[in-house]
């Protein structure tokens, strides 16, 4: 009954995407391989990993199906109804889309939520999510240091540190870390460059040059 | 990609094969599901875990559910199909209350509609990748059956999907008998998924047991099974191997 099924269809995708949940919203996450919360309706967004084409073409129909919705609906969507949209699009066109993404969003009847949304088009929602490639090393850091509950800088903080430990460890994420936080006042975007980001192990202090090490420290700096 | 290159000759009868879809391969799955009945009607037991290849991805995946009033779904296989079949039965069971009769599907017919749905999807080439244990109770008749993902389906006092089959069936065909009270059956249960927790890699150590009676549906909260790994053959693994440590 088996059909060869390829059960270690661990799929690497380029990027890091996160979405935590703290009292009062929510903080979606991402490195600059993907052009993070891409904005779906004012207080929903979403994270794109995969395909690029494919994971922007669900956006786009996604963005332009809510878009009627509000109007018909005379008030802003709600996150849920954002998730189970992008759930239809990514379940019955399964064989051809290969994407996963996370919908972050903040509504006046269920406050801040999170919805993962992987390949196959299985719609979970939970406390946080996390995908891309550079996700792989976060699954340990999460099950240790996520809680819930957190404030708004202590969630912020901790997606910038997620993402931040990805990009060290992940060949395909990389560069900077945006971050976009929604809440019932609104959102927030947010830029980290990767010379702000703390430096994990093995990693050393960026210099100009080698001749100012040369220049600053006493002898011998070339004797290894 | 997933794509598998289509080659047709000129010469050939078919149509494009972009008109068919097909399901190659599950992606976010469960692991088996167990069922028996007992006394009072259904016992079903099944894990919170949505794999993900060969990552526990997802720890808090219900994968049984209540179908109406006197039926229970526990399923295995891709949890993107499962939802959807969710919303297969939403329908029918609303079809069905908005006949207003005072009569309402019991196991036996989702049950059977679930089959039909499997089959079908099966001869199209484009199944739905899960392996279903339906079971209820209705005017005092327990029902327990089992659909896989090509139509096999069948009914009996104990079913189980997937790993299940092999190492929880033959605890159940020894110890199980008619009339087991909750308490035996939920032992039993429990039993079963200790041993698939101890041998199944993709189970977790995060369950839930459902029942369904004549008075309906309940759920346990999740909840986790002790286990026991201190064998004197694990303490002191190199005893025999002379030179190892």
């Amino acid at each position: 009954m088996d059909l060869e099924m390829n059960l270690n269809a661990s799929h690497s995708m380029g990027t890091t995407i996160i979405g935590v949940t703290y009292n009062g919203g929510v903080v979606l996450g991402a490195d600059s391989r993907t052009s993070t919360g891409m904005y779906l309706t004012d207080n929903v967004y979403v994270c794109r990993s995969g395909s690029a084409a494919d994971s922007q073409i669900v956006s786009d129909y996604v963005r332009y199906f809510l878009h009627q919705h509000t109007i018909q609906l005379g008030q802003s969507a709600t996150s849920k109804v954002a998730a189970n949209l992008i759930r239809l699009l990514s379940y019955n066109n399964k064989n051809m889309l290969e994407t996963g993404l996370i919908v972050g969003g903040w509504d006046k009847y269920e406050g801040g939520k999170i919805y993962a949304i992987p390949l196959g088009g299985t719609l979970i929602e939970q406390p946080f999510a996390i995908g891309g490639s550079g996700s792989s090393y976060l699954y340990g850091f999460f099950d240790q240091a996520w809680k819930e509950g957190m404030t708004k800088d202590e969630a912020e903080q901790f997606v910038v540190k997620a993402v931040s430990l990805a990009i060290a460890r992940d060949g395909a994420s990389g560069g900077v870390v945006r971050t976009v936080i929604i809440n019932s006042e609104g959102v927030t975007r947010n830029f980290y460059p990767s010379d702000k980001l703390q430096l994990w192990h093995e990693e050393l202090e960026p210099q100009n040059s080698l001749l100012d090490l040369l220049n600053s420290s006493s002898p011998e700096p070339m004797n290894i | 990609m997933n794509f598998t290159a289509s080659k047709q000759p000129e010469n050939c009868l078919l149509g494009p094969e972009s008109d068919s879809q097909r399901t190659l391969y599950p992606y976010v799955t469960g692991t088996s599901v167990v069922a028996l009945k007992y006394k009072d009607g259904i016992l079903m037991a099944a894990d919170m875990g949505g794999s993900y290849g060969s990552t526990l991805r997802y720890k808090s995946v219900e994968r049984m559910k209540p179908i109406g009033k006197h039926s229970l779904l526990g399923a295995s296989g891709e949890i993107s199909d499962f939802q959807e079949i969710l919303k297969y039965l939403d329908e029918l069971i609303l079809y069905d209350n908005m006949w207003d009769d005072g009569n309402s599907l019991g196991p036996k017919e989702v049950h059977n509609y679930l089959t039909r749905v499997m089959y079908n999807r099966r001869n199209k080439f484009n199944p739905l990748w899960n392996s279903l244990v339906l079971g209820g109770v209705k005017k005092g008749e327990k029902y327990l059956g089992t659909v896989s993902m090509i139509g096999v389906n069948f009914e009996d006092n104990h079913v189980a999907t997937g790993f299940g089959n092999h190492l929880a069936r033959p605890i159940l065909r020894q110890e199980w008998h008619e009339n087991l009270s909750f308490e035996d059956g939920v032992k039993l249960l429990e039993k079963c998924m200790r041993v698939l927790l101890y041998r199944d890699r993709s189970a977790i150590n995060k369950l839930q047991i459902a029942k369904i009676t004549e008075e309906g549906m309940t759920i346990s909260p999740p909840y986790s099974l002790k286990t026991y790994w201190e064998f004197s053959a694990f303490e002191n693994p190199t005893q025999g191997a002379v030179g190892s440590w």
